[in-house]
């Protein structure tokens, strides 16, 4: 094991550097400017059984040290995704993916997770219940525990791989759910994802998103993010994936000092193409700074405190 | 796609609103006139895409107007002062069905893209004809640099303060072969109306990351669904279709 490598779920990772979903697509597009093979893993376009187009544009609006995304889990569908978009990922890149899953039925997740699962590139299913951008999607499933207990009891059985659930900040408890997902069977338990939020245009007086709402990510939502991964570290006991407003190499150290076994980063990546690169080859450098020999030996530092 | 460091060289002033900005850095990536670029600027968090109106050896000049907080800071940018530039953005004109003689229709910032592309026609042999819209006299650009290429310019404008008084769409010749045109949606639909040929619309939107990660520009085209900033800007009369 490396300084950086970790262990998400049996698997190890090179580092903790997972590009999250929905900000790095299939890869292609970051693999013509670095060599994807150094992330620890990245997290594929939110996939749905059928196609879709998504929400009216504009689907995006600027925030002080944000953004808010309103996109609507804009994918090809999981049949093509899995006879075009994986066969093209393989070519630029030979690591276990993680695989994230949308649905927006009990039934429809179960087969998109059995269909994916199945798949020899997929290394973890990361099951969005938290997508805020679609209506009777995913959300609803992870804003309440009752419906997240559900949909967990019903894909854990089909699914071949660990299950690491993401979840939604937009609850009153987002402890309780965790637990709840961690009671139904689930592997690890990823968060966050992205926080209600809105602007509106004062030249129009309307909304800037046509949606009128949509998802708050970037730097602006990491003490939130760092909070929230925490709490949930602090009560479950599988591994947590952090994310939100994770922008350079120090906040992954604390990401994972808060109890996150990985980190996974969104929004930098659509910023800086390079960011994710970029941390990795800086974190060797802030470790030494901060007198860390190894990052599995900060992980979780904070919890029994 | 590159990211690189541009740095000013000049930057000023040249009619209401509208600057002109050129910068010098690793323009290799730019391979056709109605590509964009996407700049850093200030404290701004989402980068600032701006076509691209000319390159000329390590030289990008780019014409844009101030309408918000981030073209406001570039407007202040001073000689020296640098910016972190994705360059190589987004498809552009495809030159290679213009016929001998194109029509160009730029109307108010669409003007700009549509300079490098009469410069490559013009290098072709084409005989361009060229119909610039804005809304008054004092918005007017580029008119002069146009004519220095040789090609036919007439200008619009909405009040009638220059030039032929209406939009781009009452100044249009009769007679060409092809049209290329960017500009604002109603300007966009109106040349869609009016014009008799094929051509080529540049489109814009508001966009997340510019280089196609984020789906944040997404159009329904005839032949499927479209990044405007990725398989976009351009798109072909015939596979455009209008959201209302």
């Amino acid at each position: 094991m490396g300084r950086l490598s970790v262990d998400l779920c049996g698997i190890t990772l090179d580092n903790p550097v997972i590009p999250a979903s929905g900000t790095f697509g299939f890869g292609y597009e970051f693999a013509k400017i670095y060599d994807i093979n150094i992330l620890g893993t990245f997290s594929f376009k939110g996939t749905t059984k059928e196609p879709r187009f998504g929400n009216p544009t504009p689907r995006i609006a600027e925030c002080t040290s944000g953004m808010i995304n309103a996109v609507g889990l804009q994918n090809p569908g999981i049949d093509k995704v899995i006879s075009e978009e994986l066969p093209q990922l393989k070519k630029c890149f030979s690591k276990p993916v993680m695989a994230n899953i949308g649905g927006f039925s009990v039934d429809e997740y179960i087969e998109n997770v059995e269909k994916i699962s199945a798949q020899e590139q997929v290394g973890w299913v990361e099951l969005n219940i938290s997508c805020p951008n679609v209506h009777s999607g995913g959300v609803n499933f992870g804003t309440d525990a009752k419906s997240a207990a559900e949909v967990v009891r019903a894909v854990r059985p089909v699914c071949k791989k660990p299950l690491i659930v993401k979840l939604t900040p937009n609850v009153t408890d987002i402890v309780s759910i965790a637990k709840t997902c961690e009671a139904e069977g689930a592997d690890g338990i990823s968060l966050i994802n992205t926080l209600l939020g809105m602007r509106i245009d004062l030249k129009t007086k309307k909304p800037v998103i046509k949606n009128i709402m949509g998802g708050f990510s970037g730097p602006a939502i990491f003490p939130v993010a760092l909070r929230m991964v925490y709490q949930v570290a602090k009560a479950v006991a599988v591994p947590v994936v952090g994310m939100g407003g994770v922008s350079k190499a120090e906040d992954v150290i604390e990401m994972m000092l808060a109890g996150a076994s990985a980190v996974e980063i969104g929004t930098a990546n659509l910023i800086n193409p390079c960011a994710c690169r970029n941390i990795i080859n800086n974190l060797p450098r802030v470790m030494d700074e901060y007198s860390i020999e190894k990052l599995s030996d900060i992980q979780g530092g904070v919890l029994n405190g | 796609m590159k990211q690189s460091i541009f740095k000013v060289i000049s930057n000023e002033k040249i009619a209401k609103s509208v600057y002109k900005m050129i910068l010098s850095g690793d323009t290799s990536e730019i391979t056709s006139p109605g590509q964009f670029v996407n700049l850093l600027v200030g404290t701004c968090f989402l980068r600032r895409p701006v076509s691209v109106c000319d390159v000329n050896g390590d030289a990008l000049t780019l014409v844009y107007k101030v309408v918000g907080t981030g073209t406001k800071l570039m407007s202040k940018a001073a000689p020296g002062e640098e910016f972190d530039t994705l360059t190589g953005l987004g498809n552009g004109y495809d030159l290679t069905l213009s016929g001998e003689n194109p029509l160009l229709l730029g109307g108010g910032v669409g003007v700009p893209p549509l300079y490098m592309l009469a410069k490559k026609l013009v290098s072709q042999g084409k005989k361009v004809s060229v119909v610039l819209g804005f809304n008054t006299k004092e918005e007017v650009f580029y008119e002069d640099e146009f004519k220095a290429l040789g090609v036919g310019v007439t200008v619009a404008t909405a009040d009638g303060s220059y030039g032929v008084k209406g939009f781009v769409t009452d100044a249009m010749p009769g007679d060409y072969s092809y049209f290329y045109t960017c500009g604002p949606e109603p300007m966009l639909k109106a040349v869609f109306r009016k014009t008799s040929t094929s051509g080529q619309f540049s489109f814009e939107e508001r966009m997340g990351c510019g280089f196609g990660a984020c789906m944040g520009c997404s159009c329904k085209t005839v032949t499927g669904y479209k990044r405007i900033c990725k398989e976009g800007p351009v798109l072909e009369k015939e596979e455009i279709l209008w959201e209302d």
